[in-house]
């Protein structure tokens, strides 16, 4: 053995696996840049383009604010703004503060499998199936007020008061709640699994403190750098959202995004300038806003830190908290009551005031969307399926090659994944739209599915990475020294003892993509029908028999892979106590 | 003699004529066998929907042509389309071949060159329509048509309102006032930027107005005020008696009717003059509603559908544009049990075995017969509308 | 047999330049056990992550390991042939006892026919016969402690690395697991490389101990 030869061969030979795993880590990051990140660059280019003055096809290439100046003279444009602003904020902020009550006060007090299951159903209905329901439980001649009108026999008519579509955007507001709740609460239930909660709780319980005091000066400021980056992206969701602002938001004016939808599909397409100044604008409030984030955070510790040093023991945070996470429990309550209203509607032919049920039932809507629209079903179910497949097989590529790049690099190509989750889509869509159409590209299912990617990918790189980097490396260590190569570890012992997550990240994929609009509208030109495109086309419509089986079927599926997700590790690992007691 | 003979030539020419027509159509048919169609149209209401699946249907058994309906939204979202790949250079292969257009929609891409045509009065079934100088079927919105697009069902501009609530329905615009006056809260419009909410004001317009002539042409920045100012004084009196003291607005006619059906208001509107009657039928509206016009007529335009120029399948869009004007197709678009939508052709045209078709169809309540439809007002200039939602959303949006 | 032998190894963070372990010769020799004793943070886990070809990419090293006479300094970490045993088992928790030994044995050494006997023969030699079929978490600390050490004797390693493999354990448990451990892989002549705080390994292991010391700064 005592061969010089060898040994140099040894060597050469571990360098050239290091090249060649460079070389292919290089190659991975071009892909992965060539994917997702030119296109979202170059669209965003093509938006900005046309919102200072360049739009050659209209004859028009003159650089100039016109547009800009349009958009601040427009009518309502400040009060757009500032409902904006106000929608976002107060939805991210109210609903980030439900979420700590209510994890504070279920914390060890209620079974794990019981609150996935619950969550679980939340993170599977979309945006636009919530907002649906959600407008029918509250509306004037909704569910509750034909309740009360059903105990006082007073009414004839229903109120006519303002409850949905409120021009405070109060509504929409709640609506944002009740589905970035649950978002949030899974977010920060995974969070906790990082920090041995029970025994800080028991710390602090013995030094005299309540259970919301220690939650807020000794629990949230360790899981909040876990949680931020999932906040940042409820807050960049609510200033931007479509679908939820149309349904239940104000119309006289609209949010600012929809404002910018109604630009981009004027008849006059000298509109596209407007629509496009617009795009940008909230584009550049999402960065604002993040930047209002970060300095309210500060004082917010500023105050935190003030209040600790006191050292005051008190009740009245117990109550405060206590009674965020009521209002919480009653909000979650409000969407399951509305899922069910969903059902109900679905399910009855004639349903009118005041009747607190159907006076008639059918099961036409059903038949008929079953009947002959199976290939919009299929479509959705198809896209789905392969964009969280593809995401996930790119994930687990890129969280298993080994890093050789700087931190610092590493944290812009991170930004670079995250970027769709911060661009209003509508920023970018529509320019990426006209790069597609210019590179002689059409819509098919492959298109549609790449673009979903562009989100779908971020999404479970952030519910995957968690859970891959607290996998303990010595049980890598451990096989590799008992000579498994690195695909073996990662087929035998990281795949399987990673299934949950992997499953729950794979469900959460397919119900982001279930629930993409935009994407599915702009870049399948209409050609590419999905349920969502049918639901959100419907929610302008009146039927809403028809509304509720779209909505309905829309949470669906994604339902049934998040029990899957669920189920599956519990039936595969029944016999293995430690994988069932594994937390994400 | 030499009459004869003059005759005996037109009628050769004529013949000629219509075989080398029909030469073309059956040229114009057999290209278009095994085509894919995307039809671009709004997708908002089903029974409109069910009909187009029917439409598929048939084309496929008789001219083996594939149907595919894209749902907007809003049409507007077809014309972007076609914009946007005129702005990426795709002048052929486009994604649309036939889009549900008229008025604002059709001026757009009229102006711009982005429609394909003349084909209109080519297509075979156009004999049964009455394309005569400014009649409804060649002005749209006081736009020539000039056979860029091909009529396929009536629009008229109706209200609709709960019997069982409301003996007699305010019949003129200043009615409107006084009856929303009496009962604050149970009326509304569906919101301007909407198609059918700027109807609502054009229609006061053309009341309220000294001389409604002058809407036939284009609106200016001199008169447009002076203009309007009757309607802005009759609207500020109005809209503090709207459902929700005017604060908000469905977004849609559908919208609107889901609120009637809910018993929020009394009166909604629609431009289809039997969806109120289709929507009794489909449990969607209470057997009470029924659907009337105004004393002094209404607004009324037709719908037309129109290839832009750069469809993949110009001739399997022309079949279909074709067959929508088959007596036998508009008949089943008229029947209230499928759709419910009056015929675009003149029935003066037809012989018959075909008018037949139209006297046989089940009748409903609700459904106004061609005579209570009354009096049909010409569209204002596009202008009018387009002024009209901005100088509204400049005086009411907050 | 085989000794394991480090020379000259330096280890130092890739953007520091003070060294965590400077120029540090050893020879564990096969048969005994080595210790490497050392105040806490003082880099022994990390020599042990660079023996066997898991350093992380953090760190920069230099200077040879060996195996006899075969250099393993640059092999890929599955090809070197060194066992390791953490404080904890790490047993894989989605595999039975019987599978994560399957898992440690290995194939080329042994007939696919007779791997599930070897198997069965292992855990009656640790007093586990019948234990194949068991959930790993359904055992105790020991009996896992002990199945964690057939496992890696199993991949049939050239050199054993243990890294406070007793420190989590009970006092009286400790001593038992201890002596198992020593006597199985003393039994195999392997060199035993064990990082320990505990002056009681010391005296049980009874070979050469390396104590490592702060470097100057």
């Amino acid at each position: 053995m005592d061969d010089p030869i060898k040994q140099s061969v040894e060597k050469a030979l571990y360098a050239m696996n290091l090249k060649a795993a460079i070389s292919l880590h290089s190659a991975l990051i071009a892909i992965l840049t060539a994917a997702f990140f030119l296109p979202i660059v170059l669209g965003f280019w093509q938006t900005l383009l046309p919102s200072f003055g360049y739009l050659p096809v209209l004859g028009v290439s003159k650089f100039e604010f016109q547009a800009w100046q349009d958009l601040v003279t427009e009518p309502g444009f400040a009060s757009s703004l500032s409902l904006t602003l106000f929608t976002g904020f107060a939805s991210t902020v109210l609903a980030s503060l439900l979420t700590f009550s209510i994890c504070a006060m279920i914390q060890n007090r209620i079974g794990k499998f019981a609150t996935e299951k619950l969550l679980a159903t939340f993170l599977a209905t979309p945006h636009a199936a919530v907002a649906i329901g959600l407008a029918f439980l509250f509306a004037p001649s909704g569910f509750f007020s034909r309740l009360i009108t059903s105990w006082t026999t007073e009414w004839q008519q229903p109120p006519d008061i303002i409850t949905i579509n409120d021009d405070r955007g109060i509504s929409l507001i709640i609506t944002l709640i009740a589905k970035e709740v649950p978002f949030l609460l899974f977010v920060t239930l995974s969070a906790l699994n990082h920090i041995p909660t029970q025994k800080f709780m028991a710390v602090g319980h013995a030094l005299g403190y309540g259970r919301a005091q220690i939650w807020i000066s000794i629990i949230i400021p360790q899981i909040y750098p876990l949680i931020r980056l999932s906040l940042f992206i409820v807050l960049a969701f609510s200033l931007s959202v479509i679908d939820m602002a149309i349904i239940v938001g104000p119309s006289n004016p609209p949010t600012l995004s929809v404002l910018s939808l109604q630009w981009f599909y004027d008849p006059d397409p000298l509109s596209l300038k407007l629509a496009t100044a617009a795009a940008i604008l909230q584009t550049l409030i999402i960065v604002g806003a993040v930047i209002i984030w970060h300095a309210m955070e500060r004082i917010v510790t500023l105050a935190g830190r003030w209040w600790i040093r006191k050292g005051q023991r008190d009740n009245i945070s117990d109550y405060l908290m206590r009674l965020l996470a009521a209002l919480a429990v009653i909000l979650l309550a409000c969407s399951t009551l509305a899922l069910i209203s969903l059902i109900i509607w679905s399910v009855a032919w004639r349903w009118p005031f005041p009747d607190v049920t159907p006076l008639s039932w059918s099961l036409q809507s059903w038949t008929y969307v079953l009947n002959s629209k199976l290939n919009i079903l299929f479509n959705s179910v198809v896209i789905a399926a392969c964009t969280s497949l593809i995401s996930l097989f790119f994930a687990i590529a890129w969280l298993e090659w080994p890093k050789f790049e700087s931190p610092s690099i590493r944290i812009i190509v991170f930004g670079v994944i995250i970027l769709p989750l911060f661009i209003p889509q509508i920023a970018f869509l529509f320019g990426l739209h006209i790069l597609f159409l210019s590179s002689g590209f059409s819509a098919s299912l492959i298109s549609v599915c790449w673009a979903h990617s562009l989100f779908v990918f971020p999404y479970i790189i952030l519910t995957l990475s968690d859970s891959w980097r607290s996998l303990d490396k010595r049980y890598i260590r451990s096989a590799a020294s008992l000579g498994a190569s690195r695909l073996k570890i990662l087929a035998r012992v990281k795949l399987p003892m990673l299934l949950r997550p992997l499953l729950i990240s794979a469900a959460i994929g397919f119900s982001v993509s279930m629930g993409l609009y935009l994407p599915s509208l702009v870049i399948g030109e209409g050609r590419i029908p999905t349920v969502t495109t049918e639901a959100v086309a419907l929610a302008t419509g009146a039927d809403r028999r028809l509304q509720s089986v779209y909505a309905l079927l829309q949470a669906l599926f994604p339902m049934i892979i998040f029990f899957a997700a669920l189920l599956i590790p519990r039936i595969v690992y029944a016999e293995r106590a430690y994988l069932r007691g594994v937390r994400l | 003699m030499f009459r004869l003979g003059l005759a005996l030539t037109a009628g050769f020419l004529m013949l000629t004529t219509s075989v080398l027509a029909s030469e073309k159509w059956t040229q114009t048919l057999a290209k278009a066998k095994g085509q894919a169609v995307y039809w671009n149209a709004w997708g908002g209401d089903q029974r409109t929907n069910v009909f187009i699946d029917w439409i598929g249907e048939q084309v496929e058994q008789r001219y083996g042509i594939r149907l595919n309906h894209v749902k907007l939204s809003d049409t507007a979202e077809a014309v972007t389309r076609v914009v946007a790949e005129k702005t990426a250079g795709k002048s052929s292969n486009g994604s649309i071949d036939l889009i549900w257009i008229n008025g604002p929609n059709f001026l757009s891409l009229k102006e711009k060159g982005l429609l394909a045509g003349p084909f209109a009065q080519d297509l075979p079934n156009a004999r049964y329509v009455d394309f005569s100088l400014s009649s409804p079927s060649s002005v749209d919105f006081t736009i020539p048509v000039e056979g860029f697009e091909s009529p396929w069902r009536l629009a008229k501009f109706v209200f609709n309102y709960n019997s069982a609530r409301l003996a007699s329905p305010p019949r003129t615009i200043r009615e409107f006032l006084t009856w929303s006056k009496n009962n604050p809260g149970r009326f509304t419009h569906p919101v301007v930027s909407n198609f059918l909410g700027a109807t609502f004001l054009k229609q006061a317009l053309i009341e309220l107005v000294s001389d409604p002539k002058i809407l036939q042409r284009a609106a200016t920045d001199d008169n447009f005020d002076q203009v309007t100012a009757p309607l802005w004084t009759w609207y500020d009196e109005l809209r503090p008696t709207l459902w929700r003291q005017g604060k908000t607005f469905p977004a849609s006619e559908q919208a609107q009717q889901q609120l009637l059906a809910d018993n929020e208001i009394d009166i909604s509107m629609s431009f289809d003059p039997a969806s109120a009657a289709a929507a009794i039928i489909d449990g969607a509206l209470p057997d009470t509603i029924r659907t009337y016009t105004l004393a002094n007529g209404t607004l009324g335009n037709i719908s037309f559908v129109a290839i832009p120029f750069n469809a993949r399948n110009k001739e399997g869009a022309m079949v279909i544009a074709n067959f929508l004007l088959e007596p036998e197709t508009q008949a089943r678009a008229q029947n209230i049990n499928i759709l419910g939508s009056f015929s675009v052709l003149d029935q003066s045209k037809l012989n018959d075995t075909q008018r037949a078709l139209f006297g046989s169809l089940p009748n409903s309540t609700a459904l106004p017969t061609n005579a209570e439809l009354g009096i049909t007002l010409l569209e204002p200039h596009p202008s009018w509308m387009t002024q009209l939602s901005k100088a509204w959303k400049k005086r009411y949006t907050q | 047999m085989k000794k394991l032998e480090l020379s000259h190894v330096t280890i130092r963070l890739r953007n520091s330049a003070h060294p965590l372990i400077d120029d540090l010769s050893l020879v564990a020799l096969s048969g005994e056990v080595t210790l490497i004793m050392g105040p806490s943070g003082i880099g022994k886990s990390t020599l042990l992550d660079f023996i066997g070809g898991h350093l992380d990419p953090a760190f920069l090293a230099r200077g040879s390991v060996k195996i006899g006479e075969l250099d393993i300094t640059y092999m890929e970490p599955e090809r070197r042939r060194v066992g390791i045993m953490f404080q904890d088992d790490l047993l894989f928790p989605h595999l039975s006892v019987g599978e994560n030994l399957l898992f440690g044995l290995r194939s080329d050494l042994n007939k696919a026919t007779d791997r599930q006997a070897l198997i069965e023969d292992a855990l009656s030699r640790a007093d586990l016969a019948g234990f194949a079929n068991r959930d790993p978490a359904s055992l105790s600390g020991g009996q896992r402690a002990r199945v964690t050490l057939l496992r890696t004797l199993l991949a049939k390693p050239h050199a054993l690395l243990l890294d406070e493999p007793f420190a989590k354990l009970d006092k009286h448990l400790r001593t038992d697991v201890r002596s198992f451990v020593f006597e199985h892989a003393i039994a195999e002549k392997l060199p035993i490389l064990m990082v320990t705080h505990d002056e009681t390994d010391a005296a049980a292991a009874g070979g050469k101990v390396f104590i490592l010391h702060e470097t100057s700064r």
